[in-house]
């Protein structure tokens, strides 16, 4: 009968993950027919175009609340459309313009910082070929393609639409992390261990779904959150279930203990990917941890908050001191980042309480470490980026405009008041203690005080100390890698002084669809 | 509501001023100079007036000049501002020592290679921050304004520095500083947290203090050790002596003179009368503190060889008598407490800038390459002597008035801690005038006759520098009547809130 298999779908709800997949197609035709001197315009803009147009299609569905699919009228919950998914899926499209940008710099390298094939051999006389021939522009549908698999991430109602996504998201880096020009085995290292460990994860995530498939009869979130209080299988299901997908997300959003990643392929991939990880990525994997144990797992939290809030002790004490000893910036920034998964750990911990601070976080911190990275990638030894601490010596002497930002955005890590970094902190912590997470919140703050002395020993090194005489230069950068630094650097500072209006966006936004 | 809105043109003034300061070329040192003074010289008028228009009558409303804007309303974070009698000595503590300090580091950087005019915008922004600490009257906002007074401060001792360990001290100073006001960060989210989501400090005072008890012991302490940290108490201290000794002697006198009594001002807007049962409960220890403070202080400061670190160390043993009189919880002692605060402004401040002015001539501030020294320098040694004495507060000089009134307050509540407190005062006298025997005095150290700067005395910038400060110090010693009227209210107020009879209320503080 036709219609008891009635499908309705909400188009417009799906429009955003339409527009950006259907670039992604259209950018991968663009390679096979645009001439290769007018590739890299003609990708830059279909990519910033088809990114704005999904955050204008994410906007427009500000109001929207339901599934996108349905079957017989009856809501299918495979897609959801909610207040933190349209939000997360508007800081993602927002951030990845600015990363896309990034990706887009040419004047600091010549021909950019990326090669066509990341497979051939590091050294090999193809290598050394395509080194010499102009950046490659595949990377923007490759980019393309990772942020629909974010998009989706975070719109994820179960299980298996969360699988296809992560998939998504995952593979288009694990090849983007290879394919940095220079220094081509430390980027094809940082892509293999990614990529090993991440196939890892998702086995993971895979046999973890089984388990919860097998303890509530069903991959959706909703129906699993039922099953925690009614379901008759043996609750060791449940239990084995939430440990392995939480191993899989942790992995994602790099928390200790399933951190080992983090800091090699941080260094490993080119900067302007880095970026795209360290904002992006990052947002996607806790609005995604945030979906599951607030729809999925709220009512077993009971079985799960003892290990859950070990691991973001460990991960806030552990990033912060590895931070500590590291000589490297891009080493450095990697803990950091580590950290701050501790500290949006609090945030998933608190549950209900804090989920649009915590998404708050996401979205000052990704400013942030975007424009951090930016700042990294333009400081250069003749070909490569000068990532050493030592070499960063005095440059507020040669430089002191990029050194004044970067000072801004280390106080803003380190959470001084009048940046992004300490809203964001405030009204986290904020809601943590209004959920009686108390003991969290002291060791946040315990970390954060730890985690200042690195950010602050760059500060020392920036105005300092004196330049060493072959001093790193500080290219000019083209006006692409420049909105990056300047988009960073404002939304740094306007979180920081005027962050009502996006509190007011994170308040409304904050209510999960419990379908 | 006044008429025209002081309070908020006092940090705006010197905030817009750091900015125009900023954005001036390096190589117009001299335009900075003089821009940066007039910034500073516009904050003292606007204090000028403010104190003008101050009620000093005990009917007068706690808080004055009230003013308040809207800024984050999700956090009840507001811009108001609101002055009383202490806090208006420190405005103008403030408002009169910057322009000092700035003409005392007028060529100091000469010699350093520094950029003028970075330096001085960023004493127009430490003075901005420290004013608006001392003006905030919402909870958040004076957090803000904590926090964000380290920066400038770090670049002023890291960047202007004197020594080697000018970087060391610099880190060592910000996250000292910076792990006490996260551990406060704590505090004030978890008091907003409790009572339903207000930051505003007339409405907390109002209202019914936290119930007495574990919660309220908790938050006394992540607000006491902040300020603690900030004053500093014994044993929170380390951090102090470092960054005197590497800061430039002006950035000293601002560190020492104002930027720490934000730590004793704090104590008593915040910590008496939010958490008065608590405050009552710690008293015993932090007067135990202070005491040691007074003694280990002194004695450590008798053996410094270096003639910053010992000014720091003496500033210590001062902090000791300022939490003496605090938590002795009598009306002289506080207010005597509060007198202290402001003069030991003047008196440390000015000996700051005058071992200033003897260690860019001599190139060291090593006492050991002194000695001998006024025969060359009368009038320095004079007023090195002169700040000396105050210091030690030989009566007739304004902390004499102060260290009495501590004292005897004291001494009327806890007979033993007076005098042994009461030490400090021999152990004063010995640190100063032993310090001033081994520069100034005794054989002539035959290394000065080569430094032909040893031979220069003050210069007219100079005498005309520190003659406001020799006159305050004189003036209130003989007359402190003025001061005294005005913190004896706002002190009467603060301390309504631990009297042990529940008749004596406070007066209401909102300006309706």
């Amino acid at each position: 009968m036709s219609e008891s298999t009635a499908v309705t779908i909400d188009w417009a709800g799906l429009a955003p993950l339409v527009i950006v997949f259907a670039a992604a197609f259209v950018g991968l035709l663009a390679e096979a027919t645009v001439p290769k001197s007018r590739r890299l315009p003609v990708q830059v803009a279909l990519a910033v175009a088809a990114l704005a147009a999904a955050f204008v299609a994410v906007v427009l569905n500000a109001d929207k609340s339901g599934t996108v699919f349905a079957l017989d009228g009856v809501a299918i919950g495979s897609v959801v459309i909610d207040g933190p998914g349209l939000f997360l899926q508007g800081t993602i499209a927002i951030l990845s313009i600015v990363a896309v940008l990034l990706l887009a710099e040419r004047r600091t390298v010549r021909g950019g910082d990326f090669v066509a094939e990341a497979a051939v051999v590091a050294d090999s006389a193809a290598d050394l070929e395509q080194r010499r021939e102009d950046g490659a522009t595949e990377i923007f549908p490759l980019t393309l393609f990772a942020v629909t698999g974010m998009m989706m991430f975070v719109t994820s109602g179960d299980l298996l639409t969360m699988f296809v996504a992560l998939e998504m998201l995952s593979l288009p880096l694990y090849l983007l992390c290879g394919l940095a020009k220079r220094r081509r085995l430390i980027s094809q290292e940082a892509a293999l261990k990614y990529f090993l460990l991440g196939a890892f994860a998702s086995a993971f995530y895979v046999y973890g779904m089984a388990m919860l498939y097998g303890f509530a009869g069903t991959v959706d979130l909703a129906g699993i959150n039922a099953a925690g209080v009614g379901s008759g299988q043996p609750r060791m299901f449940l239990y084995i279930g939430v440990a392995m997908i939480a191993v899989a997300l942790l992995f994602k959003a790099a928390a200790v203990p399933f951190h080992m990643w983090t800091p090699d392929v941080y260094t490993g991939a080119p900067t302007p990917v880095t970026a795209l990880m360290a904002a992006c990525v990052k947002v996607a994997a806790f609005g995604g941890l945030l979906r599951v144990f607030n729809v999925g797992l709220s009512s077993s939290a009971w079985d799960w908050h003892l290990i859950l809030t070990v691991i973001a002790v460990a991960t806030m004490i552990g990033g912060a001191i590895f931070a500590v000893t590291q000589r490297n910036i891009k080493r450095l920034l990697a803990y950091s980042s580590i950290a701050n998964a501790g500290y949006l750990l609090i945030g998933v911990i608190a549950l209900g309480d804090a989920v649009g601070q915590t998404m708050f976080y996401l979205a000052a911190y990704g400013f942030t470490v975007i424009a951090a990275f930016a700042v990294v990638s333009l400081v250069r030894d003749g070909d490569e980026e000068a990532t050493h601490l030592a070499r960063w010596a005095g440059l507020g002497k040669k430089s002191p405009g990029t050194a004044v930002v970067f000072t801004i955005l280390m106080l803003a890590l380190a959470g001084l008041p009048f940046t992004s970094g300490f809203t964001a902190k405030f009204s986290l912590f904020a809601a943590a203690l209004q959920a009686d997470e108390l003991g969290l919140v002291i060791v946040g703050v315990v970390s954060s005080a730890i985690l200042a002395f690195p950010y602050l020993r760059v500060v020392v090194l920036l105005w300092l100390n004196e330049p060493a005489p072959d001093a790193p230069t500080v290219n000019l950068p083209s006006p692409m890698a420049g909105t990056v630094v300047a988009a960073g650097v404002a939304a740094t500072l306007i979180l920081g002084v005027a962050p009502g209006f996006l509190l007011d966006i994170v308040d409304q936004a904050s209510t999960f669809l419990n379908t | 509501m006044n008429e025209l809105p002081l309070l908020s043109a006092l940090v705006a003034v010197p905030l817009i001023g750091a900015v125009v300061v900023a954005s001036i070329k390096r190589e117009n040192a001299a335009v900075a100079r003089w821009t940066a003074l007039g910034f500073a010289g516009a904050v003292a008028v606007i204090t000028a007036l403010v104190a003008l228009g101050f009620d000093y009558g005990d009917d007068a409303p706690w808080l004055q000049f009230t003013e308040s804007y809207t800024w984050i309303s999700a956090w009840d974070l507001d811009l108001s501002w609101g002055i009383d009698g202490i806090a208006l000595l420190l405005v103008a503590l403030t408002a009169g020592l910057t322009p000092i300090a700035m003409l005392a580091a007028w060529r100091d950087l000469d010699a350093v290679q520094r950029s003028v005019p970075a330096f001085f915008a960023l004493v127009l922004a430490l003075e901005a921050a420290m004013l608006a600490t001392f003006l905030a009257s919402n909870v958040l906002l004076f957090y803000f304004f904590f926090e964000a007074m380290l920066v400038p401060m770090y670049f002023l001792i890291g960047s202007y520095g004197t020594g080697p360990k000018k970087q060391y001290a610099a880190v060592k100073f910000f996250l000292y500083s910076l792990l006490g006001g996260l551990l406060m960060l704590v505090a004030v989210i978890a008091l907003w947290v409790n009572n339903g989501g207000v930051f505003d400090w007339a409405t907390l005072v109002e209202s019914e203090p936290l119930e007495a008890g574990t919660l309220q012991n908790w938050l006394f302490l992540g607000f006491f050790v902040a300020f603690a940290i900030k004053a500093p108490f014994f044993p929170f201290h380390t951090w102090l002596p470092d960054a005197g000794g590497a800061a430039p002697a002006a950035v000293a006198a601002l560190l020492v003179g104002v930027m720490d009594k934000i730590g004793t001002f704090a104590i008593l807007r915040y910590c008496i009368p939010l958490f008065p049962d608590a405050t009552k409960t710690f008293a015993p220890w932090v007067i135990g503190m202070s005491v040691i403070g007074v003694i280990y202080a002194a004695f450590v400061a008798i053996g410094q060889t270096d003639l910053k670190r010992l000014v720091a160390y003496t500033s210590i043993a001062h902090f000791g008598f300022i939490g003496l009189g605090i938590f002795a919880f009598t009306s002289e002692s506080a207010t005597g407490a509060v007198l202290y605060m402001f003069n030991h402004g003047l008196a440390t401040g000015l000996l700051f800038i005058v071992v200033g002015f003897l260690t860019l001539r001599r190139g060291s501030a090593q006492i050991k390459d002194y000695g001998g020294a006024a025969k060359t320098l009368p009038l320095l040694a004079g007023i090195f002597l002169f700040a000396g004495l105050a210091s030690l507060s030989l009566p007739g000089t304004a902390p004499f008035i102060s260290e009495f009134l501590v004292l005897f307050g004291a001494f009327t509540e806890n007979e033993p801690v007076a005098v042994v407190a009461a030490l400090g005062i021999i152990l004063a006298a010995a640190y100063v005038l032993w310090m001033y025997q081994r520069t100034m005095q005794g054989d002539r150290n035959p290394a000065l006759d080569e430094v032909p700067a040893m031979k220069r005395d003050l210069t007219l910038r100079e005498k005309a520098l520190v003659a406001p400060l020799v006159i305050a110090i004189l003036g209130f010693g003989f007359y402190p009547q003025p001061l005294i009227d005005a913190i004896e209210p706002a002190v009467d107020n603060t301390l309504g809130f631990v009297a042990d009879d529940p008749a004596e209320l406070p007066m209401g503080v909102s300006n309706e």
